[in-house]
């Protein structure tokens, strides 16, 4: 990493502290759910992105998360911060369970049973022999954490804190996976898995490893975001929420770190403009923005910045030589 | 033993529409080797287009055999404008665009036409026939499968028009060179697709009612179906179709509940995918590396 995208993103993450102190709460709140969203995306950018395989039911694995939260606040009084990595180990096991039959599936295939899984999932969450853990159809209500140690903060602001840790956490430890051994199998085994286990890549192990990963990132931002909204319910988690991350991760850029941010404030802040047209609109954008970018833009808005990023550093070159 | 044949019937029946939608996917991946996500949004929006059509005083069979015409140039209108740029992109570029086509026909009808759900009228009479066991919609909805299926196998049997579209799916570069437009046999494969697919929403709008989420779970039965008879094998799919029907009809009524209905589905999906991908009568592929 160069040393001007490290002050770059020292920036960012400067103005990302300041920001809770010079909105309201409710936007606060809102970008708290763009945080939340970013690390579902990176989860699943991670598989979708980098590792080629294609998921349409990832919202099942952030309803999973965001169960296992609630439960465990619900009935188990256990705090909040606590339930995170209870949620990242459940989701782990689930998505590295579930790639081991995506082993044999292919692209399209494994999209259908994804799909399967997306579609089918509020239907089992309302399963009535569940019901005393998930409470059914009206789900689960839970409170929203106090700041600890008298920090000077209201909840909202504080929850905007505590997700902005966990999402720089998460980003990191991305960052630093993908750049390892481990990154560069999961891209090789994307562009050519043939050539890929020919060089001693353990494809199966990969491929299930980065199902389990990408599942634990979403299952982490599923429990993040029931707290944040202190509600679950089977029907916040619709195959919907599944094409949303989708839309996130095509808008965004795949296979691109940053590209998750982007995506993140697209899905939180488009359908809240749109929303003002028609309760329809947002989705009808939704579509139409897929469609364009997948024509126009296949590397996504992270693409375009990276070469216009290019672009203004070569032009900043020609004429520092010129003088 | 009574509820136990009622409810077999009743899987018939909706296995029939099952049927015809799964139809309408072995078309398009035959054709193309892509599975079309948005098939179910199309026949509910076609369904719509036939609501709206009785709805202005239009008797039902004119405005039946208006909306397959309907749906068949909306599914040709989709292929050329649509899906024709992506053709050779990669599987996660055609899925995206399948999905946003999927999301934009769902929201598009939900802004036309309201989310509130509404009733769509059967053409058959109310009352039951065959004793108690079947209503007359659940046999009229397996009679007009069945009829839609004769007519597509003569079409493909017997028309050079079926001829030459079997020849685009089997062999493009062949069907080129002997002169058969290889690009407008794809485009047709998809207003046939769409057109079965509008008879299959029109069929099950009266037992689901009508409103813009309806098919989400009737595309996963057909799915489910599709590959249970083989994804490339038109009867296979039929066959698959109504099995699939039945299995959800009984094992919902007698075994595990109507609430976990669709994970029949899901795990008819992931196990037949895992254990047999070919399902019960594709061809088995083999890729040469």
């Amino acid at each position: 990493m160069s040393r001007r995208q490290l002050i770059l993103i020292a920036l960012l993450l400067l103005a990302a502290c300041a920001l809770p102190f010079f909105v309201s709460n409710y936007r606060t709140f809102q970008f708290t759910l763009a945080l939340v969203y970013s690390i579902a995306l990176l989860g699943l950018n991670l598989l979708t992105g980098y590792n080629g395989q294609i998921s349409l039911g990832h919202g099942a694995f952030y309803a999973i998360g965001a169960y296992c939260a609630a439960i465990l606040m619900d009935q188990y009084g256990v705090p909040y911060w606590a339930t995170l990595p209870v949620a990242a180990v459940v989701c782990l096991v689930a998505g590295f369970l579930f790639g081991l039959p995506a082993l044999r599936l292919e692209g399209l295939y494994l999209a259908l049973a994804t799909f399967a899984l997306g579609v089918s999932l509020p239907a089992l969450l309302k399963y009535h022999h569940l019901e005393k853990w998930t409470g059914g159809v009206q789900g689960i209500v839970i409170n929203k954490p106090e700041a600890p140690f008298g920090l000077p903060l209201n909840a909202d602001q504080w929850l905007y804190f505590f997700t902005l840790a966990v999402a720089v956490l998460m980003f990191v430890l991305a960052w630093n996976m993908l750049r390892g051994r481990v990154g560069r199998a999961m891209v090789a085994i994307r562009d050519h898995h043939i050539a890929a286990e020919a060089m001693g890549v353990n494809t199966a192990m990969v491929k299930s490893l980065t199902f389990g990963v990408s599942a634990m990132y979403t299952g982490i931002a599923g429990a993040l975001g029931a707290i944040a909204i202190q509600y679950v319910a089977p029907d916040s988690f619709n195959f919907f929420l599944s094409i949303m991350f989708l839309v996130g991760i095509v808008v965004g850029g795949l296979a691109s770190i940053s590209g998750a941010i982007y995506g993140a404030l697209f899905i939180q802040f488009v359908p809240n403009i749109a929303d003002e047209i028609s309760k329809a609109a947002p989705w009808a954008i939704f579509g139409v923005f897929m469609i364009g970018f997948v024509y126009l833009m296949p590397m996504g808005v992270a693409g375009a910045v990276r070469v216009a990023m290019a672009r203004l550093s070569r032009m900043t070159q020609n004429r520092q030589r010129s003088i | 033993m009574e509820a136990f044949l009622h409810q077999v019937l009743a899987g018939l029946a909706t296995g029939g529409i099952y049927a015809s939608l799964a139809l309408a996917l072995v078309m398009i991946y035959q054709a193309t080797h892509l599975v079309n996500f948005a098939q179910g949004e199309l026949a509910m929006f076609a369904t719509y287009f036939a609501w709206s059509l009785i709805n202005a005083g239009m008797p039902y069979w004119p405005a039946f055999l208006l909306t397959v015409v309907f749906a068949f140039l909306l599914g040709v209108l989709i292929e050329r404008i649509i899906i024709r740029p992506v053709e050779n992109a990669p599987v996660l570029a055609v899925v995206v665009v399948f999905i946003a086509l999927l999301v934009i026909l769902n929201s598009v009808t939900g802004w036309i036409f309201s989310y509130t759900i509404k009733t769509f009228p059967s053409p058959f009479p109310a009352e039951p026939i065959f004793g108690q066991y079947m209503s007359a919609h659940e046999a009229g909805a397996i009679g007009v499968t069945l009829v839609v299926l004769l007519l597509l196998y003569a079409f493909f049997r017997f028309t050079p028009l079926g001829l030459a579209m079997r020849a685009a799916a089997q062999n493009p570069d062949s069907a080129r060179l002997v002169g058969i437009r290889v690009g407008w046999m794809l485009a047709l494969g998809w207003g046939l697709a769409a057109a079965i697919g509008s008879v299959a929403g029109m069929m099950v709008a009266p037992i689901v009612f009508l409103d813009p989420n309806m098919m989400g779970g009737v595309l996963l039965y057909a799915f489910a179906a599709a590959l249970v008879g083989g994804i490339d094998n038109p009867a296979g799919a039929v066959f698959g179709g109504f099995l699939v029907g039945v299995l959800e009809n009984v094992l919902g009524a007698f075994v595990i509940g109507n609430e976990l209905k669709l994970a029949v589905a899901l795990v008819l999906i992931i196990g037949v995918l895992v254990v047999r991908p070919s399902g019960f009568f594709g061809k088995v592929f083999v890729a040469r590396v």
